[in-house]
């Protein structure tokens, strides 16, 4: 990783879900990993979390949610993001089934991640989703 | 129990052991230790507990200071209760769901509730959709609370609700359901959860900022104490903390810091601790570590005997008491190969049926996936059965006392419980140090040592980072709660709003909001705005408009 660099990363969790500890984990381990992280918390709308990825100018957006509205949340941030004309790669976190996964990923969550998912695998999908030209 | 000249004797044995036996075998690791991190020796011996006086630190189950057991027969005289957690969709459907539980031997009963009504939402709230009786039942209102005892007998029944900032609107619509089935209050038993500050710290299922959380909470104290003698009007909880990432001792030593915050308020409040204590349970998680577990249970009861008698002085013996609840840790599941769940659970219902809990749960195995099945629901009853009458352990009291390790282990966590306790008493009590952020970073930084070790393969989570499944895995058929329940909710909250007398709501939404800003009990205020059906969005906006709404701080 280009260390003059460093990979800018917005995390949230939009609905009411009060799961924290996966979301802060991640926060932990890619700060370790060198990447600047803003965790916006829980309890996020959509709107915030768009209105906070431009603010803040990241180069990819992860979210977590472990609880029923997932996949809406989902799609809801989704189609802010394509109101807004940004193409920011956005993971997804949670207890994520297949038949959700799909949807997810048609509304244009670029990854997802599941209960029991190693971190390097996280770290690996964000390396691959923002190439090193493109961190501002 | 043992002379000094026996003790020099095992040690001088010992050691020529270690260097002798033991060093021929390498062990296959260099350290050992338990899940929460104590490290564990080869062996424990007389040296280990040397300062163990068998009459006052174990004694006899049923008395002082309780290490034993709660109560003098334990499981050889009322086993354990077998109370799995119901809750799902709307109040008609977990209605039913109770029906059928209790038809399938439960002889106890809790309530979970969705997520808008644990943070006191109503199921039409923006935030709330797609979340309506998805992970337990949507109460909007006194409707919904009918509907879900319909056919059930109040004073016949013992319910609990895990219910925490909204106790006041969920208990006011319970006590308004009482008074219009014409129940005796008196002759009512049940529980509310009713643990505000391991909701801002922990569970995060938070409303009120902490410092309010605990006025209101008091004024279910004080509600109860005057009319509800049978309810047990708090049951502390420990689960979330471990839940969280804290250790063993993190989630006693939280769970009685917070117990202390609010037996010094009830304290201001007049309550006497005699009337207050006996009535007080603690639900705690089980890990998978079968011994800590143990141990931990065991040192509960003793470091509560203590606290009760020596800090507050309470005289009642049953204040000494600590009755226990524990339910198989969620965390401890996983989403992979979840039929390992099922030996997760036995383990982990083997240990609190050890420790001598006085009812559980053990969790679903699919509970990792959703909430439970059916046939998931029917193998967690059946594994407590089993447990109870096939395995031999409710035979015996405490079967694991004067075990070198187990009385050390025992000791081990009591003393890290205390550090805990002193730590947040020391940085100003528990409210502060929840304000503060600071019992949110110690258990973040306790969960992300956890999460590393996971990581490098230091700690081996079965099918998730080692024997892990070479072919796909299918995943298995969870039970999801349809779509319909949410519009049939909203539907219903609709139809509430639209044939409810609304002056009537607006005129007891205006008193409840006048007796907060008196800083009155708001207890007589919220029963009063349940019996005519203001929702418990309402109820919460009234008290949230007096009292503010909880912004945790920054931790990672």
């Amino acid at each position: 990783m280009d260390r003059k660099n460093p990979i800018r990363v917005l995390l949230a969790k939009p609905g009411l879900d009060g799961h924290d500890l996966g979301v802060k984990m991640v926060a932990l381990t890619l700060k370790d990993a060198g990447m600047e992280v803003i965790y916006l918390g829980m309890r996020q709308t959509p709107d915030n979390i768009v209105r906070a990825a431009i603010q803040e100018d990241v180069d990819i957006i992860g979210l977590s949610n472990l609880s029923a509205s997932l996949v809406p949340m989902g799609q809801a941030v989704m189609q802010r993001l394509q109101a807004e004309k940004i193409e920011i790669p956005v993971l997804y976190g949670g207890i994520i089934l297949k038949p959700d996964r799909e949807k997810l990923l048609a509304a244009g969550i670029s990854e997802t991640f599941g209960p029991g998912t190693m971190m390097a695998d996280i770290i690996a999908a964000i390396e691959r989703l923002v190439p090193a030209d493109k961190r501002l | 129990m043992y002379t000094k000249a026996d003790l020099e004797r095992i040690a001088a044995k010992r050691q020529a052991w270690e260097s002798g036996t033991l060093a021929k075998m390498p062990p296959r690791q260099s350290t050992f230790s338990t899940v929460s991190g104590i490290p564990i020796k080869d062996i424990y011996t007389p040296e280990d507990v040397s300062g163990v006086d068998f009459l006052d630190d174990l004694g006899f189950p049923g008395e002082y200071p309780f290490t034993r057991g709660a109560y003098a027969p334990m499981n050889r005289g009322r086993p354990w209760t077998v109370r799995q957690v119901v809750g799902v969709g709307t109040a008609r459907e977990t209605n039913e769901r109770h029906k059928f539980v209790m038809k399938e031997g439960q002889t106890g009963m809790s309530n979970d509730f969705d997520v808008p009504t644990c943070i006191g939402m109503d199921s039409d709230h923006p935030l709330a959709a797609g979340e309506v009786g998805r992970v337990g039942v949507a109460i909007d209102s006194l409707a919904d609370m009918e509907a879900l005892y319909d056919g059930i007998s109040l004073e016949k029944a013992n319910h609990s609700f895990t219910i925490n900032h909204p106790t006041p609107a969920i208990l006011g619509m319970f006590v308004a359901l009482a008074e219009k089935q014409g129940a005796a209050l008196e002759k009512i038993s049940g529980t509310t959860q009713n643990d505000p500050l391991k909701e801002c710290f922990a569970m995060k299922m938070f409303s009120f900022p902490p410092r309010a959380s605990v006025k209101l909470m008091m004024d279910t104290w004080e509600f109860a104490a005057q009319h509800l003698p049978k309810w047990n009007i708090t049951n502390l909880n420990g689960y979330p903390t471990r839940d969280s990432g804290g250790t063993a001792w993190h989630e006693l030593g939280l769970t009685f810091a917070s117990a202390i915050e609010y037996f010094d308020e009830a304290d201001k409040r007049g309550l006497q601790i005699d009337a207050i204590a006996p009535q007080i349970s603690i639900m705690w998680y089980v890990h998978i570590d079968f011994l800590e577990e143990i141990a931990k249970f065991r040192a509960v009861r003793r470091i509560w005997a203590k606290l009760l008698k020596e800090r507050y002085g309470a005289k009642n013996p049953k204040s000494w008491k600590i009755r226990m609840h524990a339910q198989t840790g969620g965390g401890v599941y996983t989403y992979q190969q979840p039929e390992n769940n099922i030996v997760r659970g036995t383990i982990g219902g083997m240990a609190a049926a050890l420790g001598g809990v006085q009812s559980m749960a053990i969790a679903c195995f699919d509970e990792a996936l959703s909430i439970p099945s059916e046939k998931a629901h029917r193998l967690s009853i059946r594994t407590q059965q089993i447990i109870r009458h096939e395995s031999g352990i409710a035979d015996v009291v405490d079967p694991f006392a004067g075990s070198y390790f187990m009385e050390w282990l025992t000791n081990e966590i009591e003393e890290r419980t205390w550090k805990v306790m002193e730590d947040v008493a020391g940085k100003g009590g528990m409210t502060r140090c929840v304000e503060s952020g600071y019992v949110d970073r110690m258990l973040t930084q306790e969960a992300y040592k956890t999460s590393c070790a996971i990581e490098s393969q230091e700690k081996i989570v079965v099918g998730v980072n080692a024997y892990v499944s070479e072919a796909a895995e299918e995943e298995p058929e969870v039970f999801r709660v349809s779509s319909e329940t949410e519009q049939t909710q909203l539907a219903s909250l609709r139809r509430l709003k639209k044939e409810r007398s609304n002056p009537a709501v607006r005129k007891a939404l205006d008193a409840l909001r006048n007796a907060a800003e008196a800083n009155d009990n708001v207890m007589p205020m919220c029963v009063a705005a349940a019996k005519v059906y203001a929702t418990e969005g309402e109820i919460l906006d009234a008290l949230r408009s007096v009292y503010g709404e909880f912004k945790p701080a920054d931790v990672v």
